[in-house]
């Protein structure tokens, strides 16, 4: 298990992995929002959290589809299949991968936009750690999207289309935990809360469904 | 240890493809399936693999494996090596090779398994550089990378060489000594002394029925 998660990086991180096109794109999301909502500072700075938010989100679902299409297309998905390993645990591996990947370095970078957005410290430490704590959710769900749609030819679209409803609650309850970080008297924990919940319980359902999908797209 | 077939059929959708498949393969033989294009020869393997699961009949590996006990299901004790090579291009073939065999039990290490094939010295190279050719084998490598007691394999040759034929039928026939199952698709002539024979059209669902 170790092998294929070593495996999913050196993939992410070789020319045409896609590991930092989510980056860009979620740089590209942030450096726009402020010529397009202008020198009001105090705007920004209220809508950072959300802006650092909606673009992390769209960022991550970037590449979603190339989580099984690609080892479908060489073969290597009926391998995978064939081994001992559980399917659950190996679609668990690969987003995990994908999340370390393409999910982490928006974390990482999420400060630096953060100071672009006007935001304040604290502000931006809370959005970091509901960063840091919903995204995984969003490549677990992302899974059961990608094996949906794992035998169509462009699926991209399609992926974001059936799991925008189900992350949904990832983003209202990352922005109302990061705006009860600076916002009293709106309160921080029971959002964040919320949010650790809602990954744990898509990391369970989020390969299990996707695994059981896989098995039947062999036929 | 036996893989044993009966009665077997499977349909892609609607359509059978094939019904009343009944064969057994003994430990150290081979079973080549034959057939025209569409008859059901990668069917079979699929079936066999356990990506399709069977219309009717049943499929087992009789007697025990080292290291495999009973319970193992029949997938577990396979290769596959299908129509794709399942190689990553951006990888090296080593990384490649390296990986399943981690992901599936060891067998050979990765420089005899590509020194087998005839490939040493391309273990560095990034798979999206070989010829069609060598991607084939380093394919092949993979069954010796990972040790696994029954190889389904489909069309194993196209692309390949005379030589590297020859050295193909010559690994089939060392896995075969050493007690191994070899399920071969195919409608080239794999050069094997002994081989029991399936034609698979003969099994064709009956149109009149």
């Amino acid at each position: 298990m170790i092998a294929l998660f070593l495996r999913e990086l050196k993939l992410a991180s070789r020319i045409g992995g896609g590991a930092l096109t989510g980056l860009l794109f979620f740089l590209a999301v942030v450096t726009v929002v402020p010529f397009g909502v202008g020198p009001d500072l105090k705007l920004l700075a209220r809508i950072g959290p959300a802006m650092l938010w909606t673009g992390a989100l769209l960022a991550s679902l970037l590449g979603l589809d190339r989580l099984f299409q690609g080892e479908r297309e060489d073969g290597s998905l009926d391998l995978l299949l064939m081994s001992e390993h559980p399917i659950a645990l190996i679609v668990f591996v690969k987003s995990l991968a994908h999340w370390v990947a393409t999910g982490l370095p928006l974390v990482l970078a999420a400060p630096v936009f953060g100071l672009m957005m006007n935001m304040e410290p604290v502000a931006i430490a809370a959005s970091v750690a509901t960063l840091a704590v919903g995204t995984p959710a969003i490549s677990f769900v992302g899974a059961v999207g990608a094996a949906v749609t794992v035998t169509l030819a462009r699926g991209g679209l399609v992926i974001a289309v059936l799991i925008l409803p189900l992350v949904i609650p990832v983003l209202i309850f990352g922005v109302s935990a990061s705006y009860g970080a600076v916002e009293d008297p709106a309160p921080f924990l029971p959002p964040f809360l919320i949010l650790c919940a809602i990954t744990l319980f898509f990391a369970v359902l989020g390969p299990l469904a996707a695994g059981h999908v896989l098995r039947h797209a062999a036929d | 240890m036996k893989l044993v077939g009966e009665k077997l059929a499977a349909a892609r959708g609607e359509r059978r493809i094939f019904e009343g498949l009944s064969f057994e393969v003994p430990a150290g033989s081979a079973l080549v399936v034959t057939g025209p294009n569409g008859s059901g020869k990668s069917t079979l393997l699929k079936t066999i693999a356990g990506f399709l699961r069977p219309a009717a009949g049943s499929l087992k590996l009789e007697g025990q494996f080292k290291g495999l006990d009973a319970e193992t299901p029949l997938a577990e004790h396979c290769h596959y090596l299908g129509h794709a090579n399942a190689l990553k291009p951006q990888l090296s073939v080593h990384e490649n090779l390296r990986f399943w065999q981690q992901f599936y039990a060891p067998g050979r290490t990765v420089d005899e398994a590509l020194d087998a094939v005839g490939l040493p010295g391309v273990g560095d190279l990034p798979a999206g550089y070989l010829s069609a050719g060598q991607k084939r084998r380093v394919a092949i490598a993979r069954l010796l990378a990972a040790a696994r007691p029954v190889w389904l394999v489909d069309e194993p040759t196209s692309a390949l060489d005379a030589a590297s034929e020859r050295r193909f039928a010559a690994l089939v026939e060392a896995h075969l000594a050493q007690g191994g199952i070899v399920v071969a698709a195919t409608h080239q002539q794999l050069g094997l002394a002994a081989a029991l024979k399936l034609d698979i059209s003969q099994f064709a669902e009956s149109r009149a029925a």
